[in-house]
């Protein structure tokens, strides 16, 4: 038996943003672990990272698919030669809320999974590549760590969240003990778990699951604004109109299609709500290479928008306002149609784009702005972006939901089928398990307990 | 008189006659010492073994060598397989048992097993050197020399009936209690605490009148415990259901005012799964009804065990409830039923091995250590008597895994969490339900019985055949298909959707509506094929290919958590230096010396935090 402290930690790969959060120009993530190199390879577009030297610096883009994240720099540090003692890959890129995000999400998703405090000192420690001599004060460093990362996640359980989360755990353990006690005492004369009454329990615990895991995004959305695109065919006044939603001169405006070569964005706010308006590089094919990244950028922003505004110039033809709406329609994001240009919009033109029920203005004139915001407002859905709502802003914890609905979703699949009770039981305590992660542990102990206190059992 | 034993194990019952087996079977000179050679492996309760997760602790001591399986066997009046809708892992055997049978047959085993030998005395005390044991002393006076002591005194240290409100000393209906090894012990430094179990009256099943009653008969195609050939009885016994009602609960309430339980007098604690009936219709007050299990004592014997009916209320109270139950309107008594206070000793005083962690060489087993049941008893019995010898033969010792057996899951929450009530195992208290399944008990436990010696070469062989055979089963349904033609009838039959063209027998088998039993009907290959087999290696083969990928998932989870259960932490590791661990952690790992991370995770009140800080140290 291997009874060193090296192999403890070692089969899978973390990942953590090493630097603070929200402060300086350039975000740095760190990944490390045996899939640390091969993880980012997935995400990575550039050179092939498991070819390349320890202690190399290699840019390229992080990339969801096609989707460019972000232009980043990638350092690779090769064991032994790290600061744990394993493959550590370290990732530059903007230091935006969101494209961290994203990068952490999407490296989670290809097999790294969320560091827990203290843990990259914790391996680098036991890995051996921390002075002995140092070990009582990282021991310290790791206990004070994971305690007041306890306090800030208990802090964030402010309100409806923890009592929520405190509710839905003594849900479940109850559930867990009904399929307990039909396993333990099936030959006793015991009330079994009524299936139906279970259904609905997981659909009740499952909405408030989803409404917290949504909350995530829309913590997201209150830190950085509401994100709606604005795009639509070069020339046909995006900027004219970005401008005129801010009511100054920000983007730049010319006669000439396709001077808007990168996104530009803004913010407004629109009764108390802060939207983050994208001005974006025109949808059309070119052959100019800048302007084809520029398009590509166009549809990346696109799909991380919580509206867009496809703006149509009167010139256009019917079909292709068609062609392009039947496109949106396949994002699966709420988008108003706009006509521009309305002060030199003919009255059959005008009855042409009615079938669109679009919004006219003149972004020129200014005239229809208001309008268009209020429109705004009711396409993002308002009642969803409440201030109150925001319960989980951990990424942490929003793994924990995730895996606790998912476990759900297993138990709510196979409730009526198939599958006994002794596999339903699998999934409950997994799903107990996840959300223990962020309230607290639960045991067998819990299970049985509740089973004594609630149940005739016994010969 | 006597010579210097190897190990001398005080008490025969379950405990005992296993620790004492299984250490003369490796090679130990083992004495028995017992108070009473009528009584050897006394049923003091209900004339049954096994049942929801107990009878997989039964299949696991008869898997690596112990002697419940075969004894439970041979003596079976009516077995079922409890559980059959539910997974594999909950498919628990159970077996009523003739009372008188089981405890000669065990008589008989330990009579024929070389290197036992039987002394009918009290042990009075230990004989203690220094901080280990050498001997003990008897009620004659006698001192015995051994190198190891195996205590099994289940319920009779300073044991106290009461029936009502009369009490009086005993460790069993009709038996002496033992007194001054308690008294010894905590003068020695141990902790000893008091624990509190009954048992339901005995009838004259002549005065029943079972028409009243609901029927309940063993398994026709009937089970087993023992993976050797013992032969099985032929026959079966019925036994049947019957239920209390209002007018019984109202009869019981009348005698509250004399219940030992609630004027007090009973100070320990009593087992909350196994309520004595005043118990359940004070705490469950809505329900107007329980159920009462009537089973016969035996082959030869018209008593019956009245079970759900245990009770300490006074005679005549139990006498004229039992009549109004239906069935028991002419009911005769033959004996009371009574409660029972022990003496226990908190076994987080013990080690993994069972030995304790004052005195060296000491073991504890059964009742004494907290626990309840037949099975729970034997199982302690047989590791705390393997350990004992494994310790004396200068050998590495036994410590079985919570991965790998019910037995590993039951001594690991004993010495690392204690119990305030009596333990019983369920199948929840296994975080790895999946894979300690009574049909695999072999094939997990097997090999390390084999490597102590307690299983034979053949034996194993017998185990590798049975896995070699499965694993030929479950590529044969691999490799071969069936065509639409052949199977549709039957998939419709069974309401499931045909095939479209020809499928994989594996394919169709892990459908829930198909098994074996159906699909042989349409395939005389895979018939041929499985009359080649017994029925416990089709069963592991059907279990395989329905249940595999649960199976994968549990494995990796066990894999996740190996890391930690690995870890060994040095014994003499000083915790008192941690000022980073909190309070009562540092407290209670000092106390509890837990072997390994998983197990000093598992000890209330340390925390992940307090386990980082541990993992960072031990690298010292």
């Amino acid at each position: 038996m291997n009874t060193s402290a090296d192999h403890i930690y070692h089969t899978d790969t973390i990942i953590a943003l090493a630097t603070p959060a929200g402060s300086g120009a350039i975000g740095v993530i760190r990944l490390s672990g045996p899939q640390a190199v091969p993880v980012t390879n997935t995400i990575f577009r550039g050179k092939d990272l498991s070819k390349q030297k320890s202690h190399t610096i290699h840019f390229g883009t992080i990339r969801d698919g096609e989707i460019v994240i972000d232009e980043v720099l990638v350092s690779l540090f090769i064991a032994p030669s790290s600061y744990t003692k394993e493959d550590v890959v370290e990732i530059s890129c903007h230091n935006s809320t969101f494209i961290i995000e994203r990068i952490l999400k999407l490296a989670m998703k290809h097999g790294a999974r969320p560091a827990k405090p203290g843990e990259f000192t914790l391996r680098a420690f036991l890995n051996g590549g921390l002075d002995l001599s140092q070990a009582e004060a990282v021991a310290d460093l790791i206990a004070s760590n994971s305690q007041a990362s306890h306090q800030m996640a208990m802090q964030q359980m402010r309100g409806g969240f923890s009592n929520e989360l405190k509710n839905l755990r003594e849900q479940l353990i109850h559930f867990a003990s009904m399929i307990e006690l039909e396993l333990d005492f099936a030959e006793e004369d015991v009330e079994f778990a009524n299936r139906d009454d279970l259904k609905a329990l997981i659909y009740k615990i499952n909405h408030v699951l989803q409404r917290l895991i949504s909350s995530f995004e829309q913590g997201n959305v209150m830190k950085n604004g509401v994100p709606v695109v604005i795009a639509g065919k070069p020339n046909v006044g995006k900027s004219t109109l970005l401008n005129a939603l801010l009511n100054e001169e920000r983007a730049i405006v010319s006669e000439i299609a396709g001077t808007t070569r990168d996104t530009i964005e803004d913010e407004i706010n629109i009764h108390g709500i802060t939207f983050r308006f994208i001005d974006t590089a025109g949808i059309r094919t070119t052959a100019d290479i800048v302007e084809a990244q520029g398009v590509e950028r166009t549809y990346a922003k696109m799909k991380a928008a919580k509206l867009i505004i496809y703006l149509v110039d009167p010139e256009q033809a019917r079909a292709e306002v068609e062609e392009q709406l039947e496109e949106l329609e396949k994002l699966d994001i709420p988008f108003v149609t706009v006509v521009n240009k309305s002060d030199i919009l003919s009255p059959q033109k005008q009855l042409e784009f009615a079938h669109f029920n679009p919004n006219f203005l003149s972004a020129k004139n200014k005239e229809g702005i208001d309008e268009l915001k209020e429109e705004i407002l009711r396409k993002v859905n308002l009642a969803r972006i409440n201030t109150d709502d925001v319960l989980v802003s951990n990424i942490r914890h929003l793994e924990s939901l995730q895996k606790t609905s998912e476990a759900l979703a297993r138990v709510l699949e196979n409730v009526d089928g198939s599958v006994t009770s002794d596999f339903l039981s699998m999934d409950i305590k997994q799903a107990l398990y996840y959300l223990g992660e962020i309230t607290g542990e639960v045991t067998t102990d819990d299970l049985l307990e509740n089973i004594f206190s609630k149940f005739c059992i016994g010969k | 008189m006597f010579k210097e034993y190897d190990v001398v194990v005080v008490g025969a019952g379950h405990a005992g006659c296993e620790a004492a087996a299984a250490a003369a079977n490796l090679g130990s000179s083992v004495l028995l010492i017992t108070m009473n050679m009528g009584t050897i492996a006394q049923m003091s309760c209900n004339p049954a073994m096994g049942g929801v997760a107990k009878g997989q602790i039964v299949r696991e001591v008869d898997a690596l060598g112990g002697y419940s399986g075969i004894v439970s066997d041979k003596t079976t009046i009516q077995f079922r397989m409890l559980n059959r809708s539910k997974g594999p892992a909950m498919w628990s055997p159970r077996s009523q048992n003739d009372r008188m049978r089981f405890a000669e047959e065990w008589r008989l085993m330990l009579e024929r097993t070389p290197n036992v030998d039987i002394w009918q005395d009290t042990v009075s005390s230990l004989v203690v050197k220094g901080n280990a044991v050498c001997g003990v002393r008897t009620s004659l006076g006698i001192e015995i020399a051994a190198k190891a002591v195996v205590l099994t005194n289940g319920t009779f240290l300073n044991g106290i009936i009461h029936i009502g409100e009369k009490r009086f000393g005993g460790g069993r209906t009709g038996e002496k209690s033992a007194t001054g090894l308690t008294e010894q012990l905590v003068e020695l430094g141990f902790e000893a605490g008091r624990m509190k179990t009954g048992t339901p009256p005995r009838v004259d099943g002549r005065s029943l009148d079972y028409s009243k009653m609901e029927e309940q008969w063993g398994d026709e195609d009937r089970g087993r415990f023992s993976y050797t050939d013992v032969e099985l009885p032929k026959e079966q016994r019925c036994c049947w259901i019957t239920y209390t009602n209002t007018a019984v609960h109202e009869t019981l309430k009348e005698g509250f005012e004399k219940s030992p339980m609630f004027t007090g007098r009973i100070k320990g604690l009593g087992p909350r799964y196994c309520p004595s009936i005043e118990d359940k219709i004070n705490r469950f007050a809505e329900r107007d009804r329980h159920q009462i299990f009537v089973e016969p004592e035996g082959w030869n014997t018209v008593e019956i065990y009245v079970n759900g009916f245990s009770t300490s209320l006074p005679e005549d109270i139990q006498y004229k409830a039992l009549t109004q139950i239906p069935g028991f309107e002419t009911a005769k008594m033959f004996r009371p039923g009574y409660a029972i206070e022990y003496d226990f000793f908190p076994p987080t005083q013990l080690s993994l091995t069972l030995e304790t962690k004052r005195i060296n060489n000491l073991y504890f087993a059964g009742q004494i250590n907290g626990t309840t049941g037949y099975e729970e008893a034997a199982c302690q019995g047989f590791i705390a008597g393997i350990n004992a010898h494994l310790k004396i033969a200068d050998k590495h010792e036994l410590i079985l895994k919570r991965s790998e057996s019910y037995i590993g899951v039951l001594i690991d929450d004993l010495v690392t969490k204690g119990t305030e009530e009596p333990y019983r195992m369920f199948t929840s208290r296994a975080e790895h339900r999946l894979l300690l399944r009574q049909d695999n008990a072999d094939i997990r436990l097997s090999p390390i019985g084999h490597k102590i010696g307690l299983i034979s070469d053949e034996r194993l062989e017998k185990v590798k055949q049975k896995v070699k055979n499965a694993d030929d089963i479950v590529s044969h349904l691999r490799s071969h298909s069936i065509s639409p033609e052949s199977v549709n009838t039957l998939l419709e039959a069974q309401g499931t959707s045909p095939i479209n063209q020809n499928a994989k027998l594996f394919q169709l088998v892990t459908r829930p509506q198909i098994g074996f039993s159906e699909l042989r009907t349409v395939d005389k290959k895979l018939d041929d094929l499985l009359n080649n087999y017994d029925k416990e290696t089709v069963e592991q083969a059907e279990i395989k290919v329905k249940y595999e990928s649960y199976f994968e998932k549990e494995l990796e989870i066990v894999g996740k958590m190996k890391k930690m259960e690995d870890h060994e932490i040095n014994p003499e590791f000083n915790y008192g230096t941690l000022v980073s661990l909190s309070k009562e952690a540092r407290e209670k790992l000092m106390r509890i010396k837990p072997r390994t991370l998983g197990q000093a995770s598992r000890i209330s009140g340390v925390s992940p935090s307090d386990i980082s800080v541990l993992m960072v140290h031990m690298a010292r």
